[in-house]
């Protein structure tokens, strides 16, 4: 039945962080496919009772990538329970990291985890296909890359004294001004960045065009999108409101990120720690939707950069040739913000405000309940606290990236298993193709679980019955 | 040829922060990795749990369910060297603030109790691990030869202590280079 060269080995519980099932109707075909999220960490639960004000520096935990997604999400939250208007210069302050964490979790991702595949092949030798051996291969792009990364890094030191887990964003503001010597020289490190840049572009636009029925044929189907925008409908990644785009990009809902609760909810699955939130007015399944850099294109009118806004362009002559839902392209649009995340950075670091000393907002204690949303690298994340008169947490919600692309990233996994099963034959290049699948969602699984892109993956596929017919994972 | 000492580093209760910091090597990243043969590893696309005669073995994260259970005393049956990386792993870390629930509360409060409305089941299929009654530090769990505190520890602490690994020495860390933030 299984062609040679695909290993099947018996499955063992510690086989992997990300485990997929596929389960095949009576004739063999697929029916549906499974990816198990396997940790639960309890954050929601265990900052009962805490102090509100911490908030910030526990849920940064949740997540060493996008640490600083969370601490604004949060902070955000914090504010609107007491009502604060933070000061322009913390609020300028607070975007400025907000881009150092894009830029390094962008590079990250394209360099470190995606580009591996994506220069040497999907069925190169596992030992080879890391950044490790890309740097064999090709050493000048890879030490860019490292200071791509190195340089997003070095914006939210300067701010929040580390680069992971800064303490940076508290209720009202922020911690502390930025040196001017930092400001001074951060500025010089946009050229080499943007060169980067260009470098990532170059090589994702040659994939593009030797590799188009690639593109177009794997896991590209139609969702509806969200993501923030602002007032003139143009992307937002720090503040905004939240707007949820139908398939072809037509407006579905736009509302004010407090009211989330009336447009999206959330279920659970008995074979997933991850919940599976959706667009509640189409119910779910039916109610998919897909974040993160491709959705944040996708709902946006536009860039308000000009380098990025030329990119969009480019961008978006790719997607309207039938490439608007391909998987693949979340990598291009990822690209595309890396270049913005860079303008912003910039823009706002040659802005003399950025060193304005003014930065927390003070009054005395309120309570309620408050919402912070931001847009995290890998998409929209919500942080929904509800705070007791003493200033206690009564309870918490949390909605991150990858549990919004949950659905998505099933849906993804089956239309691969779909391309490469039939009759219960299981053609060579499943494995690395259903986790390309989940890696184009860079699903952040330590803000779900754990695994940085590459995990490791054991594919189970079961028949009609549920019986066990095939467990598959690399030799 | 000399061989290579094998290197291993798994992300168990934890939440890449501390891999990140070994990412924040930056430029010194690729001289280390010419030098050592990095096996299992997040940022490596081996699938397969394979640690035989690891040199050093590096754990990120405390240890939270019967998965990460079983990795650490596999990594420690067969790693020379057992680095214990981080808070979570030294200490139990952030995580512990679970352990004044049970598993069963936990998941009631996380899955089934509102916000979420009802209807909902609680995540129960044999194919999840589950939950330890506590989070613990990894040497609650198996013997840990360094400990590195830190959320997360600089990586200094890793460049020096890969470097006296590939001198042939035992690495004892300097108290200067710890930090325990
Ligand atoms: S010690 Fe800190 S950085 Fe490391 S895994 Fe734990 S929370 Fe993350």
């Amino acid at each position: 039945m299984v062609q040679a060269p695909i290993t099947i080995n018996p499955i063992t519980r510690v086989e992997g962080h990300g485990k997929v099932t596929i389960h095949l109707d009576d004739r063999g075909e697929v029916a549906e496919a499974r990816f198990h999220v396997l940790q639960f960490r309890g954050f929601e639960v265990f900052c009962r009772g805490r102090p509100y004000e911490e908030m910030p520096i526990i849920t940064q935990r949740i997540c060493g990538i996008c640490p600083v997604s969370h601490q604004l999400a949060s902070a955000k939250a914090c504010d609107a329970v007491m009502g604060f208007e933070i000061p322009p210069a913390a609020r300028a302050l607070r975007e400025l990291i907000h881009y150092g964490q894009y830029i390094q979790s962008h590079a990250l991702h394209f360099f470190y985890l995606a580009s591996p595949d994506l220069l040497l092949g999907w069925d190169a030798p596992p030992a080879q296909r890391n950044v490790v051996g890309l740097a064999d291969v090709n050493p000048v792009v890879v030490k860019k890359a490292i200071h791509l990364r190195k340089f997003g890094q070095e914006i939210i030191k300067a701010l929040g004294g580390k680069k992971v887990h800064p303490a940076f964003a508290v209720p009202g503001g922020v911690t502390n001004p930025l040196d001017p010597q930092d400001r001074d020289r951060l500025l010089a490190g946009f050229d080499e960045a943007f060169q980067t840049a260009d470098i990532a572009w170059d090589i994702l636009e040659t994939q593009l065009s030797t590799q188009a029925e690639e593109f177009r044929a794997f896991a590209n189907f139609d969702s509806n999108w969200v993501g923030l925008v602002d007032e003139w409908g143009q992307s937002a990644l720090y503040d905004g409101r939240i707007r949820i785009a139908g398939p072809d990009g037509s407006l579905l809902a736009e509302f004010d990120p407090a009211d989330y609760p009336k447009y999206i909810a959330e279920r659970t699955e008995a074979w997933s720690y991850m919940k599976f939130p959706y667009y509640e007015p189409q119910g779910y399944p039916d109610g998919l939707y897909r974040v993160g850099p491709l959705a944040r294109l996708n709902v946006a009118d536009g860039l308000s950069t000009p380098r990025a806004a030329r990119r969009l362009e480019e961008f978006r002559r790719h997607a309207s040739d039938g490439l608007m839902g391909a998987s693949l392209m979340y990598h291009q649009a990822r690209l595309v913000e890396l270049v913005y995340a860079l303008e912003k950075a910039q823009e706002l670091l040659q802005d003399s405000r950025i060193l304005g000393r003014r930065i927390k907002a003070t009054r005395p204690p309120a309570h309620g309940e408050g919402v912070g949303v931001v847009e995290a690298p890998r998409g929209t994340l919500i942080h929904h606290y509800w705070v007791r008169p003493d200033g206690t947490m009564e309870k918490a919600n949390l909605i991150v990236a990858t549990g919004h692309n949950n659905l998505a990233m099933n849906r993804a996994v089956a239309l691969v298993a779909k391309a490469f099963i039939h009759d219960g034959d299981v053609r060579e290049g499943l494995l690395n193709r259903v986790e390309g699948a989940i890696r184009c969602y860079d699903p952040c699984l330590s803000c779900a679980t754990h695994a940085l892109g590459q995990m490791p993956l054991v594919v189970r596929i079961l028949d009609s019955q549920g019986n066990v017919r095939h467990e598959l994972k690399r030799d | 040829m000399t061989v290579k000492p094998k290197v291993a580093t798994v992300w168990l209760e934890g939440c890449a922060g501390c891999h990140m910091s070994f990412l924040d090597l930056d430029e010194r990243l690729l001289d280390i990795l010419g030098k050592i043969q990095l096996t299992v590893s997040p940022i490596t696309d081996f699938k397969d749990y394979d640690f035989s005669e690891t040199t050093l073995g590096i754990i990120e994260g405390a240890v939270g369910n019967e998965e990460q259970e079983e990795v650490v005393h596999r990594l420690r049956r067969c790693s020379s060297l057992v680095m214990a990386w981080g808070d979570c792993a030294v200490f139990g870390g952030i995580n512990t603030l679970r352990n004044q629930y049970t598993p069963g509360e936990l998941i009631r409060a996380g899955y089934i109790e509102p916000p979420l409305g009802p209807g909902q089941v609680a995540p129960n299929d044999p194919v999840l691990p589950r939950l330890l009654p506590r989070v613990v530090a990894v040497d609650q769990v198996v013997t840990v030869d360094i400990h590195v505190p830190g959320c997360p520890p600089s990586p200094q602490v890793l460049f020096y202590a890969l470097g006296e690994i590939l001198g042939g020495r035992r690495p004892r860390i300097p108290p200067d280079i710890l930090h325990y933030d």
